[in-house]
């Protein structure tokens, strides 16, 4: 077994785009709408749906990133301590509609933690989701108002989105699980 | 990641990518203490006890609010109002704290080597607020994110330690934080206050303070501590205050842009005057702020994670 491509650039592409329309159709366009993504990939990918965003509707709606790090449930399980990435909420995020963007969804454990360090900075009017991968596995109630594309996988297998920015290519992989010996 | 030790005694033993690690945390820690709602969930459910046998307003404050911010709870204990004042020896009183299951001790002492002692006796972090001459080094952390935030780096920074060397932990921990991040460190004051040996630690050394501050990028003043002052190290406050102290007219033989430090508590008009203090290059209160930001992550890399497998 070896790692299979997924996604390639112009399924990433092709896949925000709609996400793109699909934001505006559901709230019928993008007044009040702010665009948070959870480091890393995910604050990447905010950025260019935002940029899709400003190009249908002429204004790109405030971009920022929510941490869900120090919200985690599992700091007290895991041997190492996560690096602290950023938080930047770029407006009062009262009354707003915040869409979150992650890049892979699949426990649903860091969107929990995002949406609870959210509550801490305000009162948003709705929490959307939106995430380029939906691999499944949830361990809690929560699904994505957005997918760009759903990838069933076995939990041995690992998705990996890389991005330009960070990886030098874009693209979706799903790597094999490791062989047994 | 995680600091790959128990405790934090000392500067000296910390290596560069270790302070690298604490101010980076540090930095993403400022945030959470502009927000509205200045608190976050991640050590909910830990207790830190605050163990100080010696005065202290800012430090034990510090420890405090950073430990409130992280959601653990903060137990202080001074020294007036403990089991002390019934002859309890300091293991006695930390192993019967130990027995409460604290998660942190964080211990001030004038005698140095008592946080070395408890966390020798002791199974949980031991953090050292303070001992004697010897180090302070949550204060040395914070005095370098104070500067790499100012200036955007330690490396090549040129820092002038000024005042009683002798008697200042702030001034060890700093000469061995400041030179192991690259930064040049000289250090001046009056000959009685300045311990033989010291360049030994990687510091130049003078007496005169013009000519410490002429090349600066930092001035790190010294509270001249008057309690200790007993033994006559110098004259009179205002000798003291002419021969060492930063005033106006000194600060104008410095760098056009220079950076001033100090530790708190200020002795307005012996060692700083009040115009250097709070002028426009003062970092006094930037200090302070960036000292919870520092607590919080040294409580952040100390006590999270899960318990090393015996």
């Amino acid at each position: 077994m070896k790692n299979k491509t997924a996604m390639d650039e112009l399924g990433i592409e092709r896949a925000l785009a709609r996400i793109a329309h699909e934001i505006i159709e559901r709230n019928k366009g993008i007044a009040g709408i702010v665009i948070l993504g959870i480091p890393t990939r995910g604050r990447l990918l905010a950025e260019r749906l935002a940029r899709k965003l400003g190009e249908i509707e002429g204004e790109a709606p405030p971009v920022g990133a929510v941490d869900a790090t120090l919200y985690r449930d599992d700091l007290g399980m895991k041997k190492d301590q996560p690096p602290l990435k950023e938080m930047e909420i770029p407006m009062d995020i009262d009354g707003k509609t915040v869409v979150m963007v992650d890049d892979v969804l699949f426990t649903g454990r860091t969107i929990r933690a995002a949406m609870n360090a959210l509550m801490d900075f305000g009162r948003p009017r709705a929490i959307q989701l939106a995430a380029l991968v939906d691999r499944g596995h949830r361990e809690l109630p929560i699904k994505a108002d957005y997918v760009g594309k759903n990838i069933p996988t076995s939990l041995k297998e690992g998705v990996k989105v890389h991005l330009n920015e960070t990886d030098g290519v874009n693209e979706v992989v799903v790597e094999a699980a490791p062989e047994q010996k | 990641m995680r600091l790959k030790r128990k405790d934090l005694l000392t500067i000296e033993d910390l290596a560069r990518d270790e302070i690298e690690l604490i101010l980076s945390t540090a930095e993403s820690f400022k945030e959470v203490s502009e927000r509205e709602i200045k608190k976050v969930p991640t050590l909910r459910g830990r207790t830190i006890v605050n163990l100080f046998y010696e005065p202290s307003t800012r430090t034990r404050t510090s420890f405090e609010i950073a430990a409130k911010r992280m959601s653990a709870d903060a137990v202080n204990i001074s020294v007036s109002t403990s089991s002390v004042v019934k002859g309890e020896t300091i293991r006695d009183t930390a192993k019967n704290l130990e027995a409460m299951r604290p998660d942190c001790i964080v211990v001030r002492h004038a005698a140095a080597g008592v946080p070395l002692m408890l966390a020798r006796n002791l199974n949980c972090p031991v953090i050292n607020a303070g001992d004697g001459a010897h180090e302070h080094p949550s204060q040395a952390l914070l005095d370098m994110l104070t500067v790499k935030t100012a200036l955007g780096r330690l490396e090549g920074a040129r820092l002038a330690v000024v005042g009683d060397i002798m008697h200042s932990r702030v001034a060890r921990s700093n000469i061995y934080g400041f030179t192991r991040m690259g930064a040049e460190v000289t250090v001046a004051g009056p000959p009685t206050m300045i311990p033989p040996g010291i360049e030994r630690m990687g510091c130049r050394v003078t007496h005169d303070v013009d000519a410490a501050i002429k090349d600066a990028d930092v001035i790190m003043m010294l509270r001249i501590q008057l309690e200790r002052q007993k033994d006559a190290f110098f004259p009179t406050a205002r000798e003291y205050s002419g021969l060492y102290g930063l005033d106006e007219a000194r600060l104008k033989r410095a760098k056009k842009d220079v950076l001033i430090l100090h530790p708190g508590p200020i002795n307005r008009g012996v060692e700083i005057s009040s115009g250097v203090a709070d002028g426009p290059y003062s970092l006094i209160l930037n200090q302070v702020t960036n000292g919870v930001a520092v607590r919080m992550a040294l409580f952040y890399l100390l006590l999270g994670g899960a318990k090393e497998a015996a």
